[in-house]
């Protein structure tokens, strides 16, 4: 049986910082120039969500690949390592 | 705590420890800086190592308890169509003896932590949970510390050596090296599986402390620019799936679905049945080749493995450039103290280092080895699925002439490729890697 994206996300140890590291810049143009919306499939841990008309960011599951930032078609995307000692930990790595 | 160093490394990954452990033990005042909890928290890779990059670094390695998971004495190619596939294997009596440890697996959150132990024992400063997010520079534009996100965080050193990893937004901000396009990147996810030490023994047929790496081309990513792997650790599996990040973009394949749908595999499903996933993860590469390599020194300050983008495509080597390069730069800075000159020239030592290393020479070699992989799907599409109709229809006795068998094989073979265009995939690939 094919395993959910969340459920490999439980597997993960993460210290959750209390602000998002990562930020849609411009949020209007997502829906407005970005039709093919990539982020909604490339990102490995699914943090880019389709509701409605915006697209919302699940930043607490981030893996901190990075490919949000330069793959966006539009580098809307801001995105700065999470605070020291935040965000994932990998226990084996 | 503004305090001043003679050398202040960003990353404690294998090229930044490896830096760390060479200019700590010559007394050089040394400071690592780490954003993760601990060295390797952030930090992932297939799980090779290679012995003889580390004993440059580290001779006694195996004395000083290493965490090494198994001692790779088997490696195997794959070439996977979509429902089956080619194995080639090749293993050999003399990496259980005089090759020993040539390459073995470990994990990364475990070795990294022992690696930065050595470098604290050599007198190198580690400190973890501290993120670098700017450059510090004097007026002539001359690196001359970094800033870090704890308070009064500012810390100036004689050089700074950037090994920060290849995912570095201190570089898209400073600029000290260009922020990779996506066709330069592979993203790659990772999955460890748990299995008993005695089913990995029994299903990779190798005895205790022995392992197995499995390389794998072909349809596994479903048409896509990329690679899968499969290594073995003590008591789990390391599988990897990654593919060129544009095209992931493009085919709008979702990667986490691409692991679940190379899980199923019939090749690979029997290997990891019953095991129980403990970790994932998701890691770039660097594919960008010698094209992508950055100016590797500059006033103040050098850059050292995959943050260089220092990384073997085709031989899936990356660690063990990483922990030479670091070594490289460390040799360097060495001369540049004794100098006195920190300046672009006074650090020149290390690029003409590593012009002479195996690491650029092989970069180099390659240098159209990625190149030739984008310009050419069919070699994740067509080719595999033709491969293995070939074999298929070969083995599989059903009265059929092996005449008509072949003619049958050549003509699906010109149906998938004009015989012009296959001709261009091999002249091609030869002189890729020749």
């Amino acid at each position: 049986m094919s395993m959910k994206v969340e459920d490999k996300l439980f597997l993960d140890r993460f210290r959750v910082e209390g602000e998002s590291h990562l930020r849609i810049v411009d949020g209007s143009l997502c829906g407005r120039e970005c039709p093919d919306q990539p982020c909604l499939y490339f990102c490995p841990a699914n943090v880019y969500r389709l509701e409605k008309d915006r697209i919302s960011v699940a930043y607490e599951g981030c893996l901190e690949c990075g490919s949000c930032r330069i793959a966006c078609p539009h580098l809307n995307i801001e995105w700065r390592f999470p605070l020291g000692g935040y965000g994932i930990s990998h226990k084996f790595g | 705590m503004e305090e001043t160093f003679d050398v202040a490394i960003v990353g404690a990954g294998p090229a930044g420890i490896s830096a760390a452990c060479l200019l700590a033990e010559k007394g050089v005042k040394t400071i690592v800086l780490e954003r993760g909890e601990y060295p390797g928290a952030k930090n992932i890779s297939g799980g090779v190592l290679y012995g003889h990059d580390l004993a440059r670094i580290i001779p006694d390695y195996e004395g000083k308890n290493c965490p090494i998971e198994r001692n790779i004495i088997e490696a195997r190619l794959w070439f996977l169509s979509r429902d089956g596939g080619y194995s080639l294997a090749y293993r050999d009596r003399i990496f259980t003896g005089a090759k020993k440890f040539n390459s073995f697996t470990v994990g990364r959150a475990k070795f990294d932590r022992w690696f930065a132990e050595q470098a604290r024992a050599k007198g190198a400063l580690v400190v973890c949970g501290t993120v670098v997010t700017d450059l510090l520079r004097d007026i002539h534009q001359r690196v001359e510390g970094v800033r870090t996100d704890r308070a009064d965080g500012d810390i100036r050193a004689k050089v700074i050596l950037l090994a920060d990893g290849i995912n570095s937004p201190l570089a898209a901000k400073t600029g000290f090296r260009p922020e990779p396009k996506p066709h330069q990147v592979a993203l790659a996810v990772k999955e460890v599986v748990e299995l008993s030490e005695g089913v990995i023994q029994e299903r990779f047929n190798v005895g205790p402390g022995n392992g197995v790496t499995t390389e794998i081309l072909g349809q596994a990513t479903q048409g896509m620019n990329g690679v899968a792997v499969i290594y073995t650790n003590r008591k789990s599996l390391s599988l990897c799936i990654g593919a060129n990040l544009s095209d992931l973009a493009r085919y709008k394949i979702r990667p986490y679905e691409l692991m679940e749908s190379f899980k199923e595999h019939p090749m690979v499903a029997p290997l990891i049945a019953g095991g129980k996933p403990t970790e994932y993860m998701a890691h770039w590469i660097a594919e960008g080749g010698y094209e992508a390599i950055p100016q590797l020194c500059g006033d103040g300050f050098l850059i050292a493995g995959d943050s260089a983008m220092l990384f073997n495509t085709l031989h899936r080597e990356g660690s063990n450039l990483a922990m030479t390069s670091g070594r490289l730069a460390a040799e360097a800075i060495l001369e540049a103290l004794k100098n006195g000159d920190f300046s672009r020239n006074g650090l020149q030592g290390y690029i003409s280092r590593l012009q002479n290393s195996y690491i650029l020479k092989d970069l180099k070699k390659y240098r159209n080895f990625g190149r030739f992989l984008e310009t050419h799907p069919e070699l994740f599409t067509s080719l595999p699925e033709w491969a293995s109709q070939a074999a298929r229809e070969m083995i599989t006795v059903n009265g059929v002439s092996k005449k008509v068998k072949q003619k049958i094989i050549w003509n699906q073979l010109r149906k998938e490729i004009p015989l012009l265009r296959l001709l261009r995939i091999l002249w091609g690939g030869w002189r890729s890697v020749k």
